[in-house]
């Protein structure tokens, strides 16, 4: 049985913040920094923004592409984020519940720092292929943290996609998945903190790199394939430079690599940067097209994905939603002390 | 502040616009309810579920500059009127739009944002606010 993208959905809210104005309240050269980190600005979820919410957009745009899918053949939904907005009580059930696909199913939410989202999407593989549902849904979204003045705060952003996972009508065949894990401290955050810490320069070889090229090595091994039988390659992007980097190394070309990277406009969306990545590569692929995916989350693994483009994908109702670049036009920017009290970073009275 | 089950039992209307209409005279009444009071006894029995329209357009509007506290970081903010494609009046908040550039007749579309939590450890309550389309 052929399991693989029967539709998808991507939304990022629209205000944005530049890496100078970060850093002209931190003393700090943020251009430089927005330099380094090959990041021109990042987006900001509003007020009224939050996981469930971007989730919900998402999977209803998903959902539109594909008016001939009843909501209640969805059998399982899974929201990946390291954002969730309760700490218990899941964004999945609210989101089903947005579009009308409960109650006979199975929700639950993930966390894998960043790639909680692709997690999903091996779930949902494993629950159409074993025949225990229809369709499932993956989701990865997040409204990332990141404490006020470190590194991490000129990058995390918010945006997400969502999946509609089926072996009827595919438009992206996902051929193969397979997936790097270890047990690698680079980055994390604990119970009731409100920002994450990281290992610094650890975050790089060990942890990203490490886990990135293994993943992709092992597939490109395990389908018998070189990087330039594909393509579009798209992987996880905590900055613009990783991704170009790790590109380079495995044998990828920056034109590869054009449409999924995302990070230098968006910043980055955590748990919806390769979903989002992956949705513009969509945006954009005709039959045919063979796509390389490889995730990250810290902690650490990495899941890969060969897929192929199918002549579906002709027949889909792409338009009956926004594609990225549209969602991506729409753009308000921001000053830190917007910034501030949009993200909650301001203590206000109860 | 309403309880958690008033929450629960609205979530129907807040997420997913659903409302119902008088299988008798046809009415159709946003928030859902379960009579008809044009009908009456005619309508009882005959109260169906009704998907109000997720489109419409701006009927009026009005700025916001005293917000509760639970819009105190978006303020000043629109809440408008909004006339569904099928008709029906909605009062909710206009957001991702530029308060100068709210028209009358402007179309929307109604999406899911957050409304409002109980402090910092009760529910978060999310429902319909309009966006202008795309």
């Amino acid at each position: 049985m052929d399991v693989g993208i029967v539709s998808y959905g991507a939304y990022v809210p629209r205000y944005r913040i530049k890496p100078e104005e970060i850093g002209r309240i931190w003393g700090v050269d943020g251009k430089s920094m927005g330099k380094g980190l090959m990041i021109n600005q990042k987006s900001v979820p509003s007020p009224d923004e939050d996981v469930v919410t971007i989730a919900t957009e998402a999977a209803r745009y998903m959902m539109s592409r594909v008016p001939s899918v009843d909501p209640k053949d969805i059998g399982a939904i899974y929201v990946g984020s390291e954002s969730h907005p309760y700490a218990v009580k899941p964004t999945s059930t609210i989101v089903a519940e947005a579009i009308e696909a409960t109650p006979a199913m199975t929700a639950a939410d993930m966390e894998f720092a960043c790639k909680a989202g692709t997690a999903g999407i091996q779930a949902c593989m494993g629950l159409v292929g074993a025949g225990m549902v229809r369709y499932g849904v993956a989701i990865g979204a997040d409204t990332s943290q990141g404490a006020p003045g470190d590194a991490l705060e000129y990058s995390a952003s918010a945006g997400g996609a969502a999946y509609l996972i089926g072996s009827e009508n595919i438009i992206a065949k996902i051929n193969k998945t397979l997936s790097f894990t270890t047990d690698t401290p680079d980055f994390w955050r604990r119970e009731g903190q409100p920002y994450p810490l990281h290992g610094g320069r650890f975050t790089g070889e060990p942890a990203y790199f490490r886990h990135i090229t293994s993943a992709a090595k092992m597939m490109l091994e395990a389908v018998g394939t070189k990087s330039e039988d594909y393509d579009y390659a798209v992987f996880h992007q905590p900055n613009g430079k990783f991704p170009t980097r790790v590109a380079a190394q495995l044998g990828f070309t920056p034109e590869q690599i054009q449409f999924g990277l995302l990070t230098p406009n968006i910043g980055n969306t955590y748990s919806g940067a390769v979903p989002l990545g992956l949705a513009n590569v969509l945006d954009h692929a005709k039959p045919g097209d063979r796509i390389f995916v490889t995730s990250y989350g810290s902690g650490a693994g990495s899941d890969a994905f060969d897929i192929t483009v199918t002549d579906d994908i002709q027949n889909y109702k792409r338009d009956n939603a926004p594609v990225l670049e549209k969602i991506l036009e729409k753009v308000v920017y921001v000053d830190y002390g917007t910034y501030a009290k949009f993200k909650g970073k301001i203590v206000m009275s109860e | 502040m309403s309880s958690v089950a008033r929450e629960w039992r609205e979530i129907p209307g807040r997420y997913n616009l659903k409302g119902t209409k008088c299988g008798n005279c046809g009415k159709i009444y946003f928030p859902g309810r379960s009579f008809c009071p044009v009908c009456r006894r005619a309508g009882i029995g005959k109260i169906e579920e009704y998907d109000v329209c997720r489109t419409g357009k701006v009927f009026t509007f009005s700025v916001v500059h005293e917000a509760p506290d639970c819009n105190n970081r978006q303020k000043p903010y629109a809440v408008a009127m909004v006339q569904t494609d099928d008709g029906v009046m909605i009062t909710a908040q206009l957001v991702d739009v530029e308060l100068d550039q709210i028209q009358i007749g402007m179309p929307v579309r109604a999406v899911l944002r957050k409304l409002d939590a109980d402090g910092a450890s009760g529910i978060i309550r999310y429902g319909y606010k309009f966006v202008p389309m795309e």
